[in-house]
């Protein structure tokens, strides 16, 4: 398992999250080559499909990023994730899937450093529970 | 009106550096005819020279090159290159210009800059944007992105008049016999902008610049250090073209020495020689990196984090100390340099290459070119302003800014353009939008049904990207996926040619969408978008792979990742732009006014400049009064009145019919967004909502309220802003034996607040310059870590010192002693140069307090959904280019609510943010983005869950005939919309989806990808 490389899926919001994952660039600091963000306008837009749909496509994690509470660009997006995350963890668990796969993170657009040391920190800790199961689980 | 003084909608703005290019677009943007006029053959300036900017480490040509490109392609502006100004009649309002324009001998029109010319020629030049460390042609281009991209020859001893490049030139744009033309211009306004030409270090001959090959500029080595220089961004030195190993910086070189005339400090030099060690560290981590100098300047927002990254994380080696000599090995070529450190001890040092840190000169064409425009230079040759009038020139209707009226780093000369912009703006307001023209794009093509036929452009970046990721096999695998009919790779994607270069592109390979895999949307997505517009595709077609911020900066040390990576992040981004569909643009009305969140000094002027661009605007402060800090400022460094000018201000504020005040106010809730804000304030416990369409947030900052050194326990322990009270409502007596200390940074540069409060030094010498002109034999002692009056204001330090102003320097860590000894308090203090301790007896101790972030900043900056920094003050949208902007469209900030600042530099913040609040209010109507929620009406079960779920209130549902069944289906307000998703998160039957972002475009980028 010493190589296995993890495989993130990042839903990034647009207005924080996404901001310091640039800032982390401009400011050179260096992570883990694990992660494929995808841009979102805001974290309250991540529907379950999307995070369960990377899971089943093989992700060994999936990072929601968003705005600290009460900094949301549209008042409570942030809210709303962290709610549907809640749930979606208890379905997980009962598909047999390790809820610990999904991370949310509030990160701001200062917060590079936050960002890269989340990376790393994912990585290490997916690296350390192995592959995810549902490919294998669910391909037919 | 007779014809003479009517006004003219027009500004002309001389010298197409950073500062020009800016004030050229907000005017542009505001409904001004602009004439740029630069006497290169290119726009752009030193910032086009620079490889990285401080402190954020920005490659400085991604991110000045959209701007060039804005520039070139500005209905509005006309740019006059290798023009210069002849002469100027007329007065406010209405100028008359004549400029000389060069020849340039090439038709900009017809030159397509292929370089054919340039390949045959057979001269060779040193080229001067290479700062001679390269050659060029005679005929040449000064740098890939020059704006316009046309070439020009070199007549003035290089061109040999062989006429290869005129038989060369398949467009038949070469005119060997172009002669030079005048032009008259007529213009309202006049904005000056000429910059600055590095300081030439031949009359400081001790360093060995000229003699010792191994010794180079800042501005040599700032070309050294970029990937499309001479050495293609290796560090290696000039003598033998090896990799140095120990590399010394030596600052002030052309700065803080009146000897030759210098007396003044760059105000710029410690930032960058430490960006330089810390990029050089960065090429090659070996490198040894030193830097000599007297003290550490490090006064703006994030600079002092950035010199202890670069003491801690990067090993830069920082040695105060005077430099006696500079030697060299005739062998070797090293250097050896002789130096004398604080304690007084001589040392010498050998290192294999030498950067001397160059000042700023003003620009050698200002001399000339004031005596043209008949306006007042200082001293040092620099545009005469007032500190509490820091944008007008001393002629009425001119206006200038950058370096020219004083050393700045760029985010202070984009600030002073803009505020120029807002002055020259208020001016002509009544011939607003009188000479400006319509945009005009072709057709949208028509591109629903198609086969996508997707291009990718993959950018270099220079070796920003290309350095770590192997680009060409990313083209190559590019164009192995599904639709991508074509894919190269550019050096700068974002340059002006490579926007050509995507044009012909899309009509060459009948492209339907681009993908350009490059730095972030965030910053250059716009760019790209209008291309394709231009192009005639739908801006939408369009999506972007960041591979640099968030992939080859990154992982850095692993290239075979980072090319991976970029395979991935392009693979997820032609699979989503091959769903993506046109969306439309909507036009929205706006409400032409502004609100202004505090009542100082800066939320005056600010307000007051909006009202004489004629908008109407609300002011609204917490206080009873208005005046902020600045009512404790009774004068400045140069002697101007503080008091005087802001009860003028108040009541030029207070009388103007077009400001609203209202004081003893807060905000409750801001709803709304660009051109429609919705703002309730709370008015004696009764509630008013204000609609307005920008915000201009100035609300402060505090003084720091100290705890230590006997504050608030011994009435003679006082802070420096009690003490000017003191001496300016003559409430103090001094006596040749008074003794009074002041002690600097209390509050910060310490764990805390670990930024400079940067007026603090300035503000301590002037208080100490004061009691010394009360009585010449008291003694003062300022008790400082580092002495940080840059620009002009190091003459007043030097005075300071003439006079007799004991400057003693204390470490971070051994701090001063403030203590009773029965009732006579007493300063213990290290003196780093004796060694010792030395006691001091003080009738007085003077506290210079830190300037600290209003307790209000937090709920204020989420009320706006705005950012604050990790020290608590706001965060602008780009350290660099958007000063004042947020990153939310329509907000801005000036003033201490930025970061702590002189009066000076508030105004010109607040200036801008008029001039940047104006590109808003003076348009007509607003587009917006299509990036709305759509519902499929097939779908929709009317469940209403999405309309409980919007904040915005945008979702109704109404009953509706859907395929002749009548049901109930959800409906979005497009202008209520904001585009975040939260429906189409919760839609149970899937049927609300975010246009740009829906469902199935993100899924097919989470399919793409594993
Ligand atoms: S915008 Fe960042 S979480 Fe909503």
């Amino acid at each position: 398992m010493a190589d296995f490389e993890p495989k993130i899926v990042g839903f990034l919001c647009n207005w924080c999250t996404y901001a310091g994952a640039d800032l982390a660039g401009t400011s050179r600091m260096q992570y883990p080559s694990t992660i494929r963000p995808i841009r979102v306008m805001c974290s309250g837009s991540v529907d379950s499909a999307y995070i369960l749909r990377a899971l089943l496509e093989g992700a060994d994690g999936v990072l929601i990023g968003g705005c600290h509470p009460g900094d949301c660009h549209y008042v409570s997006g942030n809210y709303k994730a962290r709610r549907r995350v809640t749930v979606l963890k208890t379905i997980l668990k009962t598909l047999g899937l390790d809820d610990e796969r999904v991370w949310v993170r509030w990160i701001s657009a200062s917060e590079g450093k936050r960002y890269a040391d989340t990376i790393s920190e994912m990585t290490a800790h997916l690296k350390k529970i192995g592959p995810s199961p549902a490919r294998k689980l669910w391909s037919l | 009106m007779d014809e003479n003084n009517k006004k003219i909608g027009a500004v002309m703005v001389v010298g197409g550096g950073i500062g020009g290019i800016q004030a050229s677009l907000d005017l542009a943007e505001s409904g001004f005819k602009v004439y740029l006029v630069e006497k290169n053959l290119s726009i752009g300036g030193v910032m086009a020279q620079l490889d990285k900017t401080f402190p954020t480490n920005d490659c400085s040509m991604c991110i000045l090159s959209p701007k060039l490109v804005e520039c070139a392609r500005h209905r509005n502006i006309e740019l006059l290159t290798r023009c210069e100004v002849e002469s100027i009649e007329g007065s406010a309002g209405n100028f008359k210009i004549k400029v000389k324009k060069h020849p340039r001998f090439v038709d900009v029109s017809k030159c397509t800059g292929c370089g054919d010319c340039a390949e045959v020629c057979p001269v060779e030049v040193p080229d001067e944007y290479e700062e001679n460390l390269a050659n060029r042609k005679a005929i040449y281009r000064p740098f890939p992105q020059a704006t316009p991209g046309a070439f020009g020859i070199d007549k003035s001893g290089a061109c040999c008049e062989c006429m290869q490049c005129e038989k060369a030139c398949k467009a038949e744009a070469i005119l060997h016999n172009m002669l030079e033309q005048d032009i008259e211009l007529n213009v309202g306004s006049v904005i000056v902008f000429p910059g600055f030409d590095e300081f030439e270090p031949k009359l400081r001959e001790e360093y060995g610049y000229g003699l010792f090959s191994n010794v180079v500029t800042s501005i040599e080595f700032e070309r050294i250090l970029s990937a499309s220089g001479p050495f293609q961004g290796h560090v290696v030195r000039c003598s033998d073209k090896k990799t140095p190993k120990k590399i010394a910086w030596i600052q002030c070189v052309g700065s803080r020495d009146s000897k030759i005339e210098r007396g003044y400090c760059s105000s710029v030099c410690c930032m960058y020689a430490t960006k330089q060690a810390l990029i050089t560290k960065e090429h090659s981590p070996d490198i040894r990196t030193t830097i000599f100098y007297i003290d550490m300047r490090a006064y703006g927002k994030e600079f002092d984090r950035y010199i202890e990254r670069a003491k801690l994380e990067y090993k830069v080696r920082y040695i105060r100390s005077r430099i006696s000599e500079v030697k060299e090995d005739a062998k070797t070529h090293n250097l050896k340099i002789k130096y004398e450190r604080e304690d007084g001890e001589l040392v010498t040092e050998e290192f294999d290459m030498l950067v001397l840190s160059v000042g700023l000169d003003v620009s050698r064409s200002a001399k000339d070119l004031a005596e043209k425009l008949n306006i007042n230079l200082n001293s040092y040759g620099f545009a005469r302003v007032d500190s509490l009038e820091p944008l007008k020139t001393s002629r009425p209707g001119i206006f200038a800014g950058g370096v020219f009226s004083g050393p700045k780093d760029i985010p202070e000369t984009v600030t002073s353009a803009s505020g120029a912009c807002a002055l020259a703006s208020a001016l002509l307001s009544s011939v607003r939008g009188t000479l400006v023209a319509e945009k005009k794009y072709p057709a949208e093509k028509d591109v629903s049904g198609d086969i996508p036929r997707i291009g990718v452009f993959v950018c270099q970046c220079g070796i920003n990207i290309g350095g770590v990721v192997n680009v060409p096999l990313v083209v190559e695998y590019a164009k192995t996926l599904p639709f991508v009919v074509y894919a190269e790779d550019n050096l700068y994607t974002c340059s002006q040619d490579t926007q050509d270069t995507i044009k012909e592109a899309i009509a060459q390979h009948s492209l339907n969408r681009v993908v350009v895999a490059s730095c972030t949307p965030r910053t250059h997505e716009p760019l790209f978008q209008e291309t394709i517009r231009e192009a005639g595709l739908n801006r939408h077609l369009f999506e972007m792979a960041n591979i640099r911020d968030q992939n080859s900066w990154v992982h850095m040390k692993q290239p075979r990742e980072a090319t991976e990576k970029a395979k991935d992040l392009v693979r997820m981004a032609v699979a989503k732009v091959s769903l993506k569909e046109p969306l439309g643009r909507i036009s929205l009305k706006l409400t032409s006014r502004g609100l202004v969140i505090g009542g100082g000094l800066a939320g005056m002027v600010s307000a007051l400049r909006l009202a004489e661009e004629g908008y109407e605007v609300y002011l609204v402060e917490k206080e009873d009064t208005l005046g902020g800090q600045a009512k404790d400022i009774y004068y400045t460094l140069k002697g101007e009145d503080v008091q005087k000018f802001l009860s003028k201000l108040i009541e030029k504020v207070t009388s103007n019919n077009k400001i609203h005040i209202f004081t003893a106010a807060t905000i409750e809730k801001i709803e709304g967004f660009v051109g429609n804000f919705k703002t309730t304030i709370k008015l004696n416990s009764s509630l008013k909502e204000l609609e307005h369409g920008a915000v201009i947030v100035a609300s402060g900052a505090n003084e720091y309220q100290p705890t230590e050194y006997l504050f608030g326990k011994d009435k003679r322990v006082v802070t420096q802003r009690k003490l000017e009270e003191l001496i300016a409502t003559k409430k103090l007596n001094v006596s040749n034996q008074s003794s009074i200390v002041m002690i600097q940074c209390i509050g910060s540069r310490c764990d805390e607040n670990p930024y400079c409060s940067r007026v603090c030094c300035s503000e301590a010498i002037k208080n100490a310059l004061a009691l010394k002109k009360m009585n010449k034999q008291v003694n003062v002692y300022i008790l400082y870590r580092d002495v940080r009056t840059y620009g002009f204001k190091e003459d007043w330090y030097q005075k300071a010192r003439e006079q007799g102003v004991l400057f003693i320097r204390y470490e971070e860590d051994d701090k001063p002693e403030v203590k009773l000894n029965k009732d006579k308090l007493e300063v213990l203090v290290k003196d780093l140069i004796l060694e010792e301790k030395l006691l001091i007896s003080a009738d007085l101790v003077v506290l210079s307090t830190a300037t600290v972030p209003s307790e209000d900043n937090k709920e204020l900056s989420q009320l706006l959904k705005v950012p604050l920094n990790e020290d608590g003050f706001f965060m602008e949208a780009h350290a660099k280019l958007r000063p004042v902007d947020f990153a939310t469209d329509g907000i801005f900030v000036c003033g201490l609510a930025h970061s702590p600042k002189f009066i000076e530099e508030s105004i010109c913040q607040a200036n801008a943010c008029a001039a940047r609040a104006c590109t808003i209010l003076s348009r007509d109507e607003l587009e917006v983005e299509g990036i709305v929620a759509e519902v499929n009406e097939l779908k929709c079960k009317g469940c209403r869950l999405c309309k409980e779920i919007c904040p915005y209130g945008a979702i109704d549902v109404e009953l509706k005939k859907v395929l002749g069944k009548e049901k109930e289906v959800a409906r979005v307000n497009p202008a209520l919309c904001k585009g975040c998703g939260a429906c189409s998160a919760s839609c149970r039957s899937g049927s609300i989806d975010l246009k740009g972002f829906s469902d199935s475009e993100i899924l097919t980028q989470i399919g793409a990808l594993v």
